[in-house]
C-alpha cells in the first residue's frame, strides 16, 4: 500500500498549531540588529524637489536615513523583462510614480522611533499629471511615466496562428465583448521580511527573507547589488505564512535592505506592515480585453482574436510582463480552436507593479474567454454548456498540442464534464432557477471550463521576442527542479528541496513520495524547507509558484529517492546474497522478492554505507545522498512560429453554480457551486482539496468583495482590510469538490498543479452566472452588491424635492470632495471681503490655523492643525487667489501636504448683498491623496463639510459683535480646508 | 506602522482621570476598549499626549436599570452589556448589538467608546439617537448631560468638549407596546454599515432611524403608511440625508438601501405589532 | 493612579499562560511586541496591526481580544492566554487535534488567533451551532483554507465536548 495517494495528517500541523512555527519574524535578530521604515510617496506622480533628512537623523535612537541618492549610487537598476529605458530601483531616485512608492529608509534602533524619524522627513514634491486608466495612458498623448522610453506602452506584438483572417471572413457568426479585470492581490496574511547583513571584508550580503521564488531573480538581486551571485547568500525561513505568488515581490526589498545594512554597518530588519502591503507591495495585473470569436453554424469556434492591454503599473518590475504570457499556450482555453490572433501591449500607469499572483495571468484570460462563450451561446441561442461541449478539445486527442503550443498532456475534459454535470446536481439547479424565475426571481446558472497550466516553461517569457531577437539572445527553455534525498549513518531519511513552502504541506507530501520509494514509514522522514543558497542546489526556476510542487519538485524527490532506493539496493544485495533484482524496499527492510524471509534493516544498509564504504559494491557509490535534477523534457523554447509550451502539465477544471440576485440590495447569495478536477495524480487529497478550497476562497474574493481601488488621479483608496475586503467564514459558500485523475505522462509523480485553477474559474463562472440570472452582461469585477444593482440598472424615484437650498453636498469616491453651499453671514460684502483678503483675519476663522502668511500678491501660506475629532494633523498649505472681483467673487486654488497625506483642489466664492447681511456661496473641489485616502476615504466627506461648518460658525460668531475686527467672512480658506483636513477619517 | 509616544495614565478613580484631563486639555484621549481609537493610534492618525486609560475603572463599570432607563458605565464593552440579563427590556439595543464589530471586538469594545468615536455608521450612536438617550459627560467643572441628538454633531465629532470624558450612557428602556427592529448592510460581516436602519414602532406610528448616510444618525417619525405612501415618504428620506460616495457604495446605492433597509424594518416592526 | 512617561521604559507584570512575567515596556509598546519580542513567545501573530485580521487575537481574562489594540501596559496584572497555553503536558489539545484532522491550516499564520476565539467560544457556548462558529470565526481572515477545515473542526470538538458531557 503506497503512501501516495492517501490523505495522511500533516507533519507541519504538530508544530504550528502550537504556536511553533518559525516565520520570518520569529527568527533571532543577530546581535545589534536595527530597524528600517520606509517614507513612501503620498502622491502618484512628482517629481521629487528635494528630500531634507536633517531631522529625522537628529532625532536620537536614529542611525541612518537613506535615499534615493544613495540608492542610485549603490546599485543598478533592475533588470526586467523587457529591454526599455524605464529604469527602476528599490527607492525612487528623482520621480515617484505610484502611491506608496519608497521614497526613502530611515534605520533605527527599533521599529517605533524609526516610525517617529519618518515624520520628520521633509520631502518637497512637484506635483505631475497622473495616469490610471491603462487605455488613457497607452494613447499618445498621455503623460508619461519614463520619459526616455518614449511611451507608456512599453511591448507591443501580435501574433497569427492558422488563418485567423479567413475565419472571421467565412464565419457565420462573429461575437465580441470588452471586459476588464480588475486589480487584486491575494494578500498573505504574513507581510514581507527581510533581515540583511553585509560583510565588507568580502562584499557579502546575506540576507533571510521570505522570499518565494522563482530564483530567476536572484540574478536581479545580485546585479542590482553589484555582486556576483555567490556574495547574495539569499536564505528562507522554516515556515512563510503564505504567498500566493505575492512574496515574490519582496525582491526589490532585500537589495534595498542590503544597502541599508551596508550603510549602516549593522545587521538591519524590516517587517511590512499591512499599509505598505496593501498599497505597494504589488498586485495582479488589471487588463483590458476586447475579444472576438468567429462561430460556424453548429457552433464551432473557428477563430479567436484577442486584443490585451495589460496594464504593470508604474514599472515592470520582473518577471512581469510575465503575466501576459504565462497563458499564452492557452489562449484557446479548453476548446480546439484552430485559428488564433493575439494583440498584446504592455502599458504602464501610476499603480503599483504587479507581479506573481495566484492565477498568474488565467483570472484575466478567461474571464475573457469564458464570458464571450457565453455571449456567443446566447447569441446563437445553444445551452451554455453545450456550446463549450461541442468545443472542447477530444479526449482521445490527447496529448494534443494547442493551436498556440501547449502540449496538453492529458485528461478527458467532456467526461469530467458530464461527471460534474452528474455528481453536482446540475438538473436540480435548473430545475430551481425555472421556479425562482416563475416567482419573479432572479436565479441564474453560470459555467466555466478551464485549463490550468502548471509548472512554468523558463522559456515561455521569450515568446515576447521575435524568433530573430530569441535566435540573438539563445534559447531559454525547461523548468528545473530540484530536490536532495539521504540517509545518515543512523538509518534516518532526510529530504531537502529547493521549493519554498508556504503552507501546502511540502514536508507531508514529500515523506509520503519518499517513503513510498524507499520502503520506509512517512513519518520517519524529515523533511527540511528552509533553503540557503550557498550550501543548497537550486537554479533559476527554483522556488514555489506556477504550481509546480506535486508535478516538479516532488517529481524530483522521487527521482531522487528512486536512485537512492536503487544504491540501497546494491549494497542490500550481497548481504542478501540474491542479485540487485531481487531486492525490494518495504517496511524498512531490504528484501528478498523471491524469498520474503530473506531481509536485512535498512538502518544496517545505511550504516554499512557510512561505516564501511570499501565494504560496499563499488557500483553502488559512495554516500548516501541523492540529489536530482528534473528538468521537463517537453518545456522547448517558443518555435519560429511563436508556438510555445508554456507549461510542463494541464489539468481541467469545469466548474458551475446557481446563485440568486437580491434586486432589492445587489447580493448575491450561491445556492451551490461544484468544482470538478482532473489535476492528473492526486498525491494527498485531502491536501489538495485543501488548494482548491483556497484558490476558491480567492476566486471568490475576487468575483465579489476585492479590488485594489484608485481614484483617477492615482489616489489609492484600498488601504486598510476594511477597505481591501477578503472574504471571511460569512462570505464563502460550502463548496462541491468533484475529481478525476488522468496522470500526466510528462511529471515523475503523473501529478498536475491544481491550486491556481479556482482563481482562473470561479471569478468568471460566478460573473456568468450573475449574467445570466440578470440577463446583463457582466464586463467587469468584483460585483460587490453597488455594483450590481447598478447593472440590474433600475432607475430610482426621483428627488421630490429637487431645488434643495444649497448646504453642502458632495459627490465622488471618498478622495475626491466636491461641495457647494451657501451661508448668510451678517456683515456687508465690503466686510467679508476684507476679512478674506486681510490674513489676520483669515488666520482666525480656521480651525486650528496656528499661522497664514501673505507669501505674494494674492497667494498665501498656512500652517494649520486641521481634523475631525481626535484625527488632526499638521498641514502646510499654499493657495492662490485669482480673479479677483471685489466684493463679489473670486477663485482660488491651492495644494496642502502634511503628515495624513496631500491636497490640491480649487473653489470659488461669491457673495452677494441680502436682507441682513451677505450670502456667502462657495464651491469646492479637492482631491486629496496619501494615508487619509488610503485609510479613511468614507469619512473623509463628512470631516470636510465637518470643518466647513466650523469655519462658517466662526464667521458667524464672530460677526454678532460687530464691532469686532473678526468679522464674517470666510471663504477662502474654507476651500482647501476641506481637503487636508479631510484628513481626519 | 506603530504609534507615536504617548505618556500612559491608568487612573484609579473617576476624579484622578478627569484631573489629568483637565491638566491635558487638547492632547489627552481617553482610552477605553481602543477598538477604533487603537488602530488610528496605530495608523498615527491620532496622536495624543497623554492616553487615560478608563477601562480598568470601577466606577464606570456599572450597567443598571432605573428610572426608565438602561445606564451603561464608560468602561462597559458592548459584549457585556449584550450578556447583561436585563438587556431585554429594550429589544432595539438587543437586536443591534450584535451587528456591533465582531465578537473580538465586542469583548473589549465598549458601548460609550463607540458613541464618543461618532463614526456616522456605527451601531450604537444610530441606537441612542433612535431611543433618544442622552450621554452623560464629566469634566472637573461637574458634569453634564446631552441628549443624543446634541452630543454627535458631525463624522468623528461631537460636542464634547476638550477637558469632558463620557462616563455613562443611557437608554432609555422600551415603551410598553413598543417593537422594533434593526438591519444593515456593508461589505462583509461585521464591517461598518453602508447603510444602518433602525424602526421602532407603536400605535400611533413608527419612527425610523437611519446611519451610514448623513454625518450623524437621522431619525424621522412617520405615521404608519403603506405601499405607495411609504415609498414616498422612504423616497424623501432617502434624498433629504444626502449621502455621498464612496470607495465602497455611491450615493444612488445608499439611497436604494435607504429605502429598501427602511421598508424591511417598517415592516418587520409593524408585523410584530399588528399581526401577532 | 498609575502613571508612565512617553519615552521610559516601564516595568510590566503580568500573568502569561498562568506562569507569572516581567518586562519592560514604552507606554506605547503593542501588547504583540511584547509578547513576541520582550518575551520571545512568537505564536501569536501580526497581519495588519489595525484590528481587522485577528492573526493576532489572544484572551485577556479570558476574553478574546485583538493585542495590536493592546498596549503592554494594559495587561498589567490581567491574565493573558495565547496559543502556547492550548497544548495538554505537551499534547495538542482537542481542538488542535481536530484542525489537524479537517486540515483546517494551510500556512498557519493566521491559526493561532483562531485557536484563541474558538477555545473561547468552545468553552462558553458548549451549544454554539454552525452559523455561530461562521459568526465568531468572522472576525478572522485566512487566505489560506477558504475556513471550510476550520468550521468543520470546530463543530466537530463542540460535537465531542457534547457527547462527553452526555455520557
Ligand atoms: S494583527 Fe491584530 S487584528 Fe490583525
Ligand atoms: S492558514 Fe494561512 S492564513 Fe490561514
Amino acid at each position: 500500500m503506497g503512501m501516495v495517494g492517501q490523505s495522511l495528517e500533516r507533519v507541519e500541523d504538530l508544530t504550528l498549531l502550537r504556536g511553533g512555527g518559525r516565520f520570518a519574524d520569529d527568527l533571532a535578530e543577530p546581535p545589534g540588529c536595527l530597524h528600517a521604515a520606509f517614507l513612501r510617496a503620498p502622491v502618484a506622480h512628482a517629481r521629487i524637489e528635494a528630500v531634507d533628512v536633517s531631522a529625522a537623523l537628529a532625532l536620537p535612537g536614529v542611525t541612518t536615513v537613506i535615499t534615493g541618492a544613495d540608492i542610485a549610487r549603490e546599485t543598478k537598476p533592475f533588470l526586467s523583462g523587457v529591454k526599455v529605458d524605464a529604469p527602476q530601483f528599490p527607492l525612487a531616485v528623482d520621480r515617484v510614480r505610484y502611491v506608496g512608492e519608497p521614497v526613502a529608509i530611515v534605520i533605527a534602533r527599533d521599529r517605533y522611533r524609526a516610525e517617529d524619524a519618518l515624520e520628520l522627513i521633509d520631502v518637497r514634491y512637484e506635483p505631475l499629471a497622473a495616469v490610471i486608466d491603462p487605455e488613457i495612458a497607452a494613447g499618445d498623448d498621455a503623460p508619461l511615466l519614463h520619459n526616455d522610453a518614449g511611451h507608456n506602452v512599453l511591448h507591443e506584438r501580435r501574433f497569427r496562428y492558422g488563418d485567423p483572417q479567413t475565419a472571421f471572413a467565412e464565419a457565420a457568426h462573429v461575437v465580441e465583448t470588452t471586459v476588464r479585470y480588475p486589480r487584486n492581490s491575494c494578500t498573505p496574511i504574513e507581510t514581507f521580511v527581510v533581515l540583511a547583513e553585509h560583510r565588507p571584508g568580502e562584499d557579502t550580503y546575506e540576507v533571510t527573507a521570505n522570499f518565494q521564488g522563482p530564483y530567476t531573480l536572484h540574478t536581479v538581486m545580485a546585479r542590482a547589488l553589484k555582486v556576483a551571485g555567490n556574495r547574495l547568500r539569499l536564505r528562507t525561513p522554516p515556515d512563510s505564512g503564505g504567498s500566493f505568488g505575492v512574496k515574490q515581490a519582496v525582491f526589490p526589498y532585500v537589495v534595498a535592505l542590503g544597502i541599508a545594512a551596508k550603510l549602516a554597518g549593522r545587521p538591519v530588519k524590516w517587517v511590512e506592515d499591512r499599509l505598505e502591503h496593501l498599497a505597494a507591495a504589488t498586485s495582479a495585473t488589471n487588463r483590458v480585453t476586447t475579444i472576438r470569436a468567429a462561430l460556424d453554424g453548429q457552433g464551432r469556434i473557428t477563430a479567436l482574436d484577442y486584443d490585451q492591454l495589460e496594464d504593470c503599473g508604474a514599472y515592470l518590475r520582473a518577471p512581469e510582463p510575465a503575466t501576459l504570457y504565462r497563458m499564452h499556450g492557452n489562449m484557446t482555453g479548453a476548446y480546439q480552436i484552430d485559428n488564433l490572433a493575439i494583440h498584446n501591449r504592455v502599458v504602464v500607469t501610476n499603480k503599483t507593479p504587479t507581479g506573481l499572483m495566484r492565477g498568474f495571468g488565467g483570472p484575466q484570460v478567461y474571464f475573457a474567454l469564458e464570458r464571450l462563450v457565453d455571449l456567443a451561446a446566447t447569441r446563437l441561442a445553444l445551452d451554455p454548456m453545450e456550446l463549450r461541449r461541442r468545443n472542447l478539445i477530444p479526449g482521445e486527442a490527447m496529448p494534443f498540442t494547442t493551436t498556440p503550443g501547449a502540449v496538453l498532456d492529458s485528461g478527458d475534459y467532456a467526461a469530467t464534464l458530464a461527471k460534474a454535470v452528474r455528481e453536482g446536481g446540475l438538473e436540480e439547479l435548473k430545475q430551481r432557477r425555472t421556479a425562482a424565475r416563475a416567482e419573479g426571481r432572479l436565479y441564474g446558472i453560470g459555467y466555466a471550463a478551464v485549463v490550468e497550466p502548471s509548472i512554468s516553461n523558463m522559456g515561455y517569457i521569450t515568446t515576447l521576442l521575435t524568433p530573430q531577437q530569441r535566435q540573438r539572445a539563445g534559447a531559454k527553455n525547461g523548468a528545473l527542479a530540484t530536490a536532495t534525498v539521504s540517509f545518515d549513518p543512523s538509518g534516518a531519511v532526510t529530504v531537502a528541496v529547493s521549493s519554498v513552502p508556504q503552507g501546502q504541506g511540502h514536508r507531508t507530501v514529500l515523506a509520503q513520495v519518499v517513503a513510498d520509494e524507499l520502503g520506509i514509514d512517512p513519518g520517519d522522514v524529515v523533511t527540511v524547507t528552509d533553503h540557503d543558497t550557498l550550501k543548497d542546489p537550486w537554479s533559476i526556476a527554483s522556488g514555489n509558484y506556477s504550481s509546480r510542487f506535486a508535478g516538479a519538485v516532488a517529481g524530483a524527490a522521487k527521482l531522487a529517492a528512486e536512485r537512492l532506493a536503487k544504491r540501497m539496493k546494491a549494497i542490500a544485495a550481497p548481504d542478501l546474497n540474491v542479485p540487485i533484482g531481487d531486492v525490494e524496499l518495504v517496511d524498512g527492510l531490504a528484501r528478498s522478492i523471491s524469498n520474503p524471509d530473506n531481509v536485512i534493516a535498512l538502518v544496517r544498509v545505511a550504516a554499512k554505507a557510512h561505516w564501511s564504504p570499501l565494504s560496499i559494491p563499488e557500483d553502488a557509490g559512495a554516500g548516501l545522498r541523492e540529489t536530482a535534477f528534473w528538468v521537463g523534457r517537453e518545456l522547448r523554447e517558443p518555435d519560429e512560429q511563436d508556438r510555445v509550451n508554456s507549461s510542463g502539465a494541464y489539468g481541467f477544471i469545469f466548474d458551475y453554480c446557481g446563485l440568486e440576485v437580491d434586486p432589492a440590495d445587489g447580493s448575491i447569495r450561491i445556492d451551490r457551486y461544484v468544482t470538478a478536477h482532473d489535476a492528473g495524480r492526486l498525491l494527498n487529497p485531502a491536501l489538495a482539496d485543501g488548494q482548491i478550497r483556497g484558490g476558491f476562497a480567492h476566486g471568490l474574493g475576487a468575483a465579489l468583495l476585492e479590488e485594489l481601488a484608485y481614484a483617477p488621479d492615482g489616489s489609492f483608496l484600498s488601504g486598510t482590510f476594511a477597505d481591501y475586503c477578503p472574504p471571511t467564514a460569512s462570505e464563502l459558500p460550502e463548496l462541491m469538490i468533484l475529481h478525476d485523475q488522468s496522470p500526466s505522462p510528462f511529471t515523475p509523480t503523473g501529478a498536475k498543479g491544481l491550486g491556481e485553477g479556482n482563481c482562473m474559474s470561479t471569478p468568471v463562472c460566478i460573473a456568468n452566472a450573475v449574467a445570466d440570472a440578470i440577463g446583463k452582461p457582466v464586463l467587469t469585477l468584483p460585483l460587490t452588491r453597488p455594483r450590481v444593482l447598478e447593472l440590474l440598472g433600475e432607475s430610482e424615484p426621483a428627488d421630490p424635492s429637487p431645488p434643495r437650498p444649497a448646504i453642502i453636498t458632495s459627490s465622488g469616491n471618498g478622495h475626491a470632495l466636491k461641495g457647494n453651499g451657501s451661508h448668510i453671514v451678517p456683515a456687508s460684502p465690503e466686510e467679508v471681503w476684507a476679512v478674506i483678503l486681510d490674513p489676520d483675519h483669515l488666520a482666525a476663522l480656521i480651525p486650528g490655523c496656528h499661522n497664514l502668511e501673505r507669501t505674494g500678491e494674492n497667494a498665501y501660506r498656512a500652517e494649520a492643525t486641521l481634523g475631525a475629532g481626535p484625527v488632526k494633523g499638521r498641514f502646510t498649505a499654499s493657495v492662490t487667489l485669482r480673479d479677483l472681483d471685489p466684493p463679489r467673487a473670486l477663485q482660488l486654488s491651492g495644494s496642502a501636504a502634511g503628515g495624513l497625506g496631500t491636497a490640491t483642489g480649487q473653489g470659488e466664492i461669491r457673495l452677494t448683498p441680502v436682507e441682513g447681511g451677505t450670502r456667502v456661496d462657495y464651491f469646492y473641489a479637492v482631491l486629496i491623496s496619501g494615508k487619509v485616502a488610503a485609510v479613511g476615504g468614507r469619512l473623509l466627506d463628512g470631516t470636510a463639510r465637518g470643518v466647513i461648518n466650523q469655519i462658517f460658525t466662526r464667521l458667524a460668531d464672530s460677526s454678532q459683535s460687530q464691532t469686532e475686527p473678526k468679522t464674517e467672512t470666510m471663504p477662502s480658506l474654507r476651500s482647501r480646508l476641506p481637503r487636508w483636513l479631510g484628513g481626519a477619517p | 506602522m506603530k504609534p507615536a509616544g504617548f505618556d500612559y495614565a491608568r487612573p484609579d478613580r473617576l476624579d484622578e482621570a478627569l484631573a489629568v484631563l483637565a491638566e491635558h486639555t487638547h492632547t489627552a484621549r481617553v482610552l477605553a476598549g481602543g477598538q477604533s481609537l487603537g488602530a488610528m493610534l496605530n495608523m498615527r492618525l491620532v496622536t495624543p499626549k497623554v492616553l487615560i486609560d478608563i477601562s480598568a475603572l470601577a466606577e464606570l463599570g456599572h450597567i443598571q436599570a432605573d428610572d426608565g432607563m438602561i445606564e451603561v458605565g464608560a468602561a462597559v464593552t458592548q459584549d457585556q452589556l449584550l450578556r447583561w440579563p436585563g438587556l431585554k427590556e429594550q429589544p432595539l439595543l438587543a437586536q443591534t448589538l450584535p451587528w456591533v464589530g465582531h465578537y473580538q471586538t465586542r469583548q473589549r469594545g465598549t458601548v460609550c467608546g463607540s458613541l464618543a468615536h461618532g463614526d456616522p455608521s456605527s451601531e450604537l450612536p444610530l441606537v441612542l439617537a433612535m431611543l433618544k438617550g442622552a450621554v452623560v459627560l464629566a469634566s472637573q467643572r461637574g458634569s453634564r448631560t446631552l441628549t443624543a441628538a446634541d452630543f454627535q454633531t458631525g463624522t468623528m465629532q461631537t460636542a464634547m468638549r476638550d477637558d469632558e470624558m463620557i462616563v455613562a450612557a443611557r437608554f432609555p428602556l422600551a415603551a410598553p407596546g413598543c417593537s422594533s427592529a434593526f438591519r444593515e448592510i456593508g461589505p462583509r460581516r461585521g464591517d461598518f454599515a453602508i447603510v444602518a436602519a433602525a424602526a421602532v414602532g407603536d400605535q400611533d406610528g413608527v419612527s425610523l432611524g437611519i446611519g451610514g448616510v448623513a454625518d450623524t444618525p437621522a431619525i424621522r417619525r412617520l405615521p404608519w403608511l403603506d405601499g405607495a405612501g411609504l415609498d414616498d415618504a422612504l423616497n424623501t428620506i432617502a434624498w433629504e440625508l444626502r449621502g455621498s460616495s464612496d470607495g465602497h457604495a455611491s450615493a444612488a446605492y445608499r439611497r436604494t438601501q435607504v429605502r429598501n433597509l427602511g421598508r424591511q424594518v417598517i415592516g418587520e416592526t409593524q408585523h410584530a405589532l399588528f399581526n401577532r | 493612579m498609575r502613571y508612565l512617561t512617553a519615552d521610559a521604559k516601564h516595568p510590566v507584570r503580568f500573568i502569561l499562560n498562568d506562569q507569572p512575567v516581567e518586562g519592560n515596556a514604552e507606554p506605547r509598546l503593542l501588547l504583540t511586541d511584547f509578547l513576541r519580542r520582550e518575551i520571545g513567545l512568537t505564536g501569536t501573530h501580526v497581519g495588519c496591526e489595525h484590528g481587522v485580521c485577528g492573526a493576532c487575537t489572544v484572551r485577556i481574562d479570558g476574553a478574546s481580544t485583538r493585542a495590536c489594540l493592546v498596549y503592554a501596559v494594559q495587561a498589567e496584572g490581567r491574565s493573558v492566554e495565547t496559543v502556547e497555553r492550548l497544548a495538554v503536558n505537551g499534547d495538542l489539545n482537542d481542538l488542535q487535534r481536530a484542525f489537524r484532522r479537517h486540515h483546517a491550516l494551510q500556512c498557519g499564520f493566521c491559526t493561532p488567533g483562531i485557536l484563541m476565539s474558538l477555545s473561547q467560544l468552545i468553552d462558553e457556548e458548549p451549544t454554539a451551532d454552525e452559523a455561530r462558529v461562521r459568526e465568531v470565526l468572522s472576525g478572522h481572515i485566512c487566505r489560506c483554507t477558504g475556513y471550510h477545515g476550520i468550521i468543520a473542526a470546530a463543530l466537530d470538538v463542540l460535537a465531542e465536548r457534547q457527547a462527553g458531557r452526555h455520557v
